[in-house]
């Protein structure tokens, strides 16, 4: 168990790397800063390799490493403690693995960037705070990491922070989380409140004894769940993932995709036993994360940005997640995370490298026919697409037909809604991938004659990205198949609690499932046969911005007015009453009477002044006033 | 042989409260309506005087020293000031050439 107590060593490594490249950011040369900022990571990924190696062998299948009292009172404690468990060292993988290769690529996606340094320094920065995320093992520590990955989601989405829409896109990202974190923070509170303790092992013990459906746990999850839908951009909260799109593709790739915003789901699988108590927040789950799945995948089939199609793509796949956590099969929602995680990243890995290849354009309209200038990064994003699309045996399938499968067991009526979202997913991935590598070129001479395929530091990554995408889905594969789902048996320990065992897989008819798996996949293939008809065959290319539309295109393409309609519920009453506070509390009330005080101090003192004439006469004579005054009135009121 | 509070205790109270009244009187009125500084430091003298001498009376009536002690202190606070208050008369002459009050105006608004 030698690399497990050597836990701490795998957040020391990104932050070590931080305090290096954001010392020297200035200094260092860049070839020094990407190489710390890319061995840090590296280092940490082979300490977590050996970490699950450890875990994997042992029968003990959680440990506790306590590290230093952090708070210590009679009232509260809170031990600055790790947990290593099933799921804590696979999101370590996850995070520290795709981590990795984001930075190697990031070398060649920022090389000629000024803010290199910066860049690199922040984006450790994140890494050892989803480090503290994933690893705590109470909740006040996760706390620390899920407030610092936001705050470095803020830092790299405002990383062009010059731009002032790029500003306001990185300010309305932390006023979303904000939102959710306070959901978070008052469940700590109450959770407190309720078990004494923050620990996950005491407060899940206790729980455990708990009945189902107890209003105190309802509470608490309500308000996770809270938390997660800032976090993972659910509805209502989702707005901010899409304009999050401002920052460097790699952080896209690595926080907007991969990691951070998979943070809600770990924390509600992390707290199963709460959640799996309180079915009326299940259910809820669900339906958010189903309407949220099929809304965003309904904005994706008509946008034109390829970075904000991938986005609004990312909130879909969120949704399916969430939809798996809302029907009880968390090992599925896990599987859907790191299935996603590896497709997801890559796609928008190799979405930067057509952005790089396009001298910074992201508008689809204008790309075309890459396929032959970019065949690394064509393959690859190829690979991205038909595993998004849940085509076998790629690993989307796998990961989301398990989650659609304990949907259909739930409600069928879930289903068909996920699969309707399944169908808008292969469509629009498939658009974007005929419009910017299909027919001919449709941007200017000057980007034509600069396209070339990127350096090796980008497509080295993409490359591994893409074997992990085709693959991932092993790990999973259900029995139906004639596999054993190593991963359900691999996480199972994490839903052992004391005199309660949590078993989402309750044995589904095989042909039943076969059925709805080849609904799926065969809608699937329609849909990427459609789009290969209309945006191929049929050379379709969608219309400039402000040409006519019917309804439900203008619609998609307006994402629902969401904005729009915050802006007018909340915005708008906000900023009038913002403006009532400012004009007529603030200027006429209370500067009001602050002036006021002082001018009539000032006025009354003009008055008051000319009696000061200079004549000592008078003085003496006021004195003596003032003497037989005051003996006057000591007199009749003693 | 009658001693010094006895000889006192002959003359009654009302005697002594009435003289420093008067006195008294005499010095705030002189305050009030003279120019000359000079004469104003006497009337404050003669105020200062005035309670010396009911605080030795009452101290007498009451039997009680502590009165008397207070003249000494009173007497010393009152060498002081004299000290002080003819120091300033003298600049002031020297700066003016005279003593009235009333040129001494200029310290206003």
């Amino acid at each position: 168990m030698l690399l497990i107590n050597l836990v701490w060593l795998v957040p020391l490594f990104p932050l070590v790397g931080f305090l290096i490249n954001g010392l020297g950011r200035n200094v260092l040369p860049k070839g020094v800063i990407g190489f710390i900022g890319s061995l840090s990571i590296l280092l940490s990924f082979i300490v977590s390799i050996g970490i699950f190696t450890e875990l994997n062998a042992s029968d003990i299948k959680s440990f506790y490493i306590p590290l230093f009292d952090w708070i210590h009172t009679a009232a509260v404690k809170v031990p600055f403690a790790f947990q290593i468990d099933p799921l804590s060292s696979i999101m370590l993988l996850i995070v520290t693995g795709i981590g990795f290769l984001i930075h190697v690529y990031s070398i060649g996606y920022m090389k000629l960037d000024n803010g290199f340094g910066k860049y690199f320094s922040y984006l450790n920065l994140f890494i050892f705070f989803m480090l503290l995320l994933i690893l705590g093992s109470n909740y006040v520590v996760m706390f620390i990491g899920w407030e610092g990955v936001g705050l470095c989601s803020y830092l790299l989405i405002g990383f062009w922070f010059t731009n002032p829409s790029f500003a306001t896109a990185a300010k309305k990202a932390f006023v979303m989380n904000r939102i959710g974190d306070l959901g978070f923070l008052i469940a700590i509170f109450i959770i407190f409140a309720t078990f004494g303790s923050v620990e996950f092992g005491d407060v899940f013990m206790q729980a455990a004894k708990m009945e189902s459906g107890n209003t105190t746990l309802l509470w608490i999850t309500m308000l996770l769940f809270v938390g997660a839908i800032g976090k993972s951009a659910q509805i209502p909260l989702f707005t901010w993932l899409p304009d999050a799109m401002a920052g460097p593709t790699p952080v896209s790739a690595l926080i907007h995709a991969a990691t951070m915003v998979t943070g809600g789901v770990y924390m509600i699988i992390r707290s199963n036993i709460l959640f799996t108590l309180s079915p009326v927040t299940l259910h809820l789950v669900a339906v958010i994360g189903i309407i949220t799945a099929i809304l965003a995948a309904a904005i994706a089939v008509s946008q034109t940005d390829i970075k904000k199609v991938l986005a609004y793509s990312t909130v879909s796949q969120l949704g399916y997640m969430f939809l798996g956590l809302g029907v009880g099969a968390y090992t599925g929602a896990l599987f859907h995370v790191i299935t996603h995680a590896f497709f997801k990243a890559l796609l928008f890995l190799c979405a930067g490298s057509v952005i790089h290849a396009m001298s910074n354009e992201q508008d689809m309209r204008k790309m075309g026919g890459l396929k032959k200038k970019l065949p690394i990064t064509f393959v690859t994003m190829m690979a991205g697409t038909l595993a998004i699309s849940g085509i076998p045996p790629f690993s989307g399938f796998f990961s989301k037909d398990e989650i659609l499968a304990h949907a259909y067991e739930q409600s069928p009526l879930l289903w068909v809604i996920g699969v309707i979202t399944a169908l808008l997913t292969s469509f629009y991935m498939f658009r974007m991938l005929y419009l910017t590598f299909y027919k001919g070129f449709r941007g200017t001479q000057e980007q034509e004659h600069h396209l070339h395929e990127s350096p090796a530091t980008m497509t080295i990554p993409l490359v591994i990205l893409a074997i992990l995408a085709v693959f991932g889905g092993l790990i999973g594969i259900p029995e139906v198949f004639g596999g054993h789902h190593w991963l359900a048996g691999f996480l199972a320990p994490i839903f052992e609690h004391p005199g309660l065992v949590i078993v989402a897989e309750t044995p589904m008819n095989h042909s039943t499932e076969l059925i709805l798996m080849a609904v799926s996949v065969g809608g699937a293939i329609i849909a990427a046969l459609y789009a290969y008809s209309r945006y191929v065959k049929g050379s379709h290319i969608p219309a400039v911005d402000g040409s006519s539309r019917d309804l439900l295109s203008k619609l998609s393409y307006n994402k629902f007015y969401v904005d729009e309609v915050y802006e007018f519920i909340i915005g708008r009453p906000l900023n009038a009453l913002s403006s009532f506070f400012y004009k007529i509390i603030d200027k006429g009330a209370i500067d009001g009477f602050v002036n006021g005080l002082g001018k009539a101090t000032s006025e009354g003192s003009k008055v008051l002044r000319l009696l000061q004439s200079g004549n000592v006469g008078f003085y003496i004579f006021m004195m003596i006033t003032g003497i037989v005054a005051l003996l006057v009135y000591g007199f009749y009121n003693i | 042989m009658e001693t010094v509070s006895q000889s006192i205790q002959g003359i009654p109270l009302n005697h002594y409260i009435l003289l420093s009244a008067i006195i008294f009187t005499i010095g705030v009125i002189g305050v009030l309506i003279r120019r000359n500084a000079i004469i104003i430091f006497m009337s404050v003298e003669l105020m200062l005087n005035a309670v010396n001498l009911l605080l030795t009376a009452f101290s007498v009536y009451w039997g009680d020293a502590s009165g008397q002690v207070f003249v000494f202190f009173i007497m010393a606070l009152a060498a002081a000031e004299v000290a002080i208050g003819l120091a300033i008369l003298t600049m002031i002459y020297r700066n003016t050439n005279s003593t009235d009050i009333n040129i001494l105006n200029r310290l206003k608004w």
